[in-house]
């Protein structure tokens, strides 16, 4: 045992030295445990995109597809539902869709590429439900609007072009998917046109 | 040879010491009532809980293919398997009643003021995990309720600006709610969650015997050394970690006095949990909610969605507000200033037996404002259910800024000297 007097800078300084070389440590262990959280390559791999069918779509009618888990639906709007889109854009919150919620080639009047079918994510952008597709009944929750989306969860609506209205809980329209024609009776959801 | 034995215990770990500094030896006031039985009975039902819950999982498939199918297994197939999951279920409800009665007898009796800011923190730390506890064992079940009320719960962190998305991203570990998230809130229902809780319970404990009870008077049973005569103490032995610093008064030993009278207040609990598990286990749709015996479908959201009833109040805060964030922001203010009552309270007097009226009205107010949003939060979104909403939680809120600041001037009755029987 040496008797030498204690050198307290020296001792400050080593504990010092391993409180920070612990304390990366346990920085660096984290990283796995906190990492292995976010979506596996699997759960990735999953978002292929998918093909709709809309051949034998009458006016009025609503497709379901799931694309990466989640409802897609396109509607076949009637030359009615199209005319009613004027009449209350004075009550919505984004009525000319400057929200980036919609590929550019969907920001327009209709949020359609072709304006008869509208494609969007079921997905109400409040808190996730999928609000229900209300042909001709929306006038029960948004006075002098036929058709449109009512989230049954907290009461968001949306008009028939996925705009949300003013009043409600939902901040924004609903998103509207990267999708393309593929021909005349296809629409390719999950893609821009001349991805690879 | 018995005596040996402990003998032989005690010299190695501190059995005895233990026993009698927290049951035997443990000064409770005397002038308990029907109210201070609920922190027992709490406890009662976590042990319940981790009971049922262990056992369910020897059969439970924690899967998106399996989980439904599973549960359905349970019910049916294994030996006595519905009953304990009937008192799994029943149990988590019964956990928030006796829960949210042991929180407001806190709030009747001043149990958080000064000195027992840390032992309530502890208590709403419990209430933060047991909500976190009860919505990720919701999900398991993987019925149409489990998915959507996920859903919605998870995307409530959606609302956080700019991280909102990849943080709801990661907790789901998926694009949607998936196996994934299954097998996560699976991992956490039932071993990190479930081991957090019981330490907390533990600290909980550890620091109401290191203050002492409060009781219904809010009147300290701890006096000054040396002001209390000897005839006017109990006669009872007091272990002297209490006794060294204080004249202890009105009380008598925790073992076997509050043992015995809290068997009377669990026999009768246990009546009607029985009730409960035997005659109406889904409680008319509030303790298992009818859209759960469909399997989950993530492309269609049941008609109308609510959380089971203990979440439905701060649901109902939730959508009461035309706005994302500031509607979540309400949310979680709502449980937060519930955690800083102690701070929010400025005044001496505890009990509510000797508060202003302002107070006892102001209580009242809370208290049914509460049970009404409980209500509304089961109920569809109206336009008349989204306007009494947004009344009962401006009355909510109104509760703590009028307390913060009345209380500092409040005008209250005479407090006792001593606790009154």
């Amino acid at each position: 045992m040496s008797n030498a007097p204690v050198d307290k800078g020296r001792r400050r300084f080593l504990t010092v030295a391993t409180g920070v070389v612990g304390g990366a440590g346990a920085v660096g262990v984290a990283v796995p445990f906190i990492a292995s959280w976010n979506p596996s390559a699997k759960a990735k791999n999953a978002g292929a995109p998918v093909e709709v069918n809309i051949a034998k779509a009458e006016p009025g009618q609503m497709i379901r597809v799931k694309w990466r888990g989640k409802p897609v639906w396109v509607v076949r709007r009637s030359p009615e539902m199209l005319d009613g889109l004027k009449s209350h854009e004075d009550r919505l919150r984004d009525p000319n869709s400057e929200e980036p919620q919609q590929p550019s080639y969907a920001s327009n009047e209709y949020r359609a590429i072709k304006k008869e079918f509208f494609v969007a994510v079921g997905i109400c952008t409040h808190l996730g439900c999928s609000p229900s597709y209300l042909p001709q009944e929306m006038g029960e929750h948004v006075e002098g609007v036929e058709a449109g989306f009512f989230c049954p969860c907290h009461g968001s609506s949306y008009d028939i072009a996925g705009r949300v209205f003013q009043g409600v809980p939902a901040p924004l329209n609903l998103v509207v998917p990267p999708h393309y024609y593929v021909d005349d009776n296809t629409i390719l959801v999950g893609e821009d046109k001349g991805q690879a | 040879m018995a005596n040996k034995f402990v003998e032989w215990i005690d010299a190695r770990i501190p059995m005895t010491k233990t026993w009698n500094i927290h049951l035997a030896e443990y000064p409770a006031p005397k002038n308990f009532n029907f109210w201070y039985l609920f922190g027992v009975l709490a406890m009662l039902v976590l042990v319940n809980q981790i009971l049922t819950g262990v056992w369910l999982t020897m059969n439970y498939v924690p899967s998106a293919e399996g989980a439904f199918a599973s549960v359905e297994y349970i019910m049916r197939d294994v030996e006595y398997g519905w009953l304990l999951r009937y008192m799994h279920s029943t149990g988590a409800s019964a956990f928030f009643v006796v829960v949210y009665l042991h929180m407001f007898r806190g709030m009747l009796y001043g149990s958080y003021q000064k000195p027992r800011e840390l032992l309530w923190l502890f208590g709403m730390f419990i209430f933060l995990v047991l909500m976190a506890e009860a919505f990720m064992g919701y999900l398991l079940p993987w019925g149409q309720m489990s998915y959507w009320g996920a859903q919605v719960i998870i995307s409530l962190f959606g609302a956080i600006p700019v991280i909102g998305d990849d943080l709801t991203l990661w907790i789901r570990g998926d694009y949607v709610i998936s196996g994934a998230t299954l097998n996560r809130f699976f991992a956490l229902h039932v071993i990190a969650l479930p081991l957090v809780l019981v330490i907390l319970v533990f600290l909980h404990i550890i620091a109401l015997h290191e203050v002492g009870s409060n009781n219904p008077d809010g009147v300290p049973i701890k006096k000054p050394k040396g002001s209390v005569p000897d005839e006017e103490k109990p006669k009872f032995k007091f272990h002297e970690r209490f006794t060294k610093k204080y004249d202890i008064v009105d009380a008598i030993p925790f073992y076997p006095y509050y043992i015995v009278k809290d068997l009377i207040g669990i026999g009768i609990f246990l009546f009607l949990f029985c009730y409960v598990i035997f005659f109406m286990p889904e409680m008319g749709g509030f303790f298992l909610e009818p859209p759960n015996f469909e399997p989950a479908n993530p492309l269609k959201t049941p008609e109308h969605i609510a959380p089971v009833w203990y979440f439905t109040p701060f649901y109902a805060i939730l959508r009461a507000v035309p706005d994302k964030l500031f509607g979540v922001i309400l949310m979680f203010a709502s449980i937060v200033l519930l955690a800083l009552l102690p701070w929010l309270d400025r005044g001496r007097v505890r009990s509510i037996r000797y508060r202003s009226v302002l107070h006892k009205l102001n209580l009242a107010v809370f208290s049914v404002s509460f049970l009404i949003l409980g209500y509304l939060g089961t109920q569809p979104a109206t336009p008349t259910a989204t306007l009494f909403a947004q009344i009962f939680t401006f009355l909510y809120f109104a509760f703590f800024v009028l307390l913060f600041f009345y209380s500092k001037r409040e005008k209250t009755k005479p407090v006792p000297e001593r606790v009154t029987s």
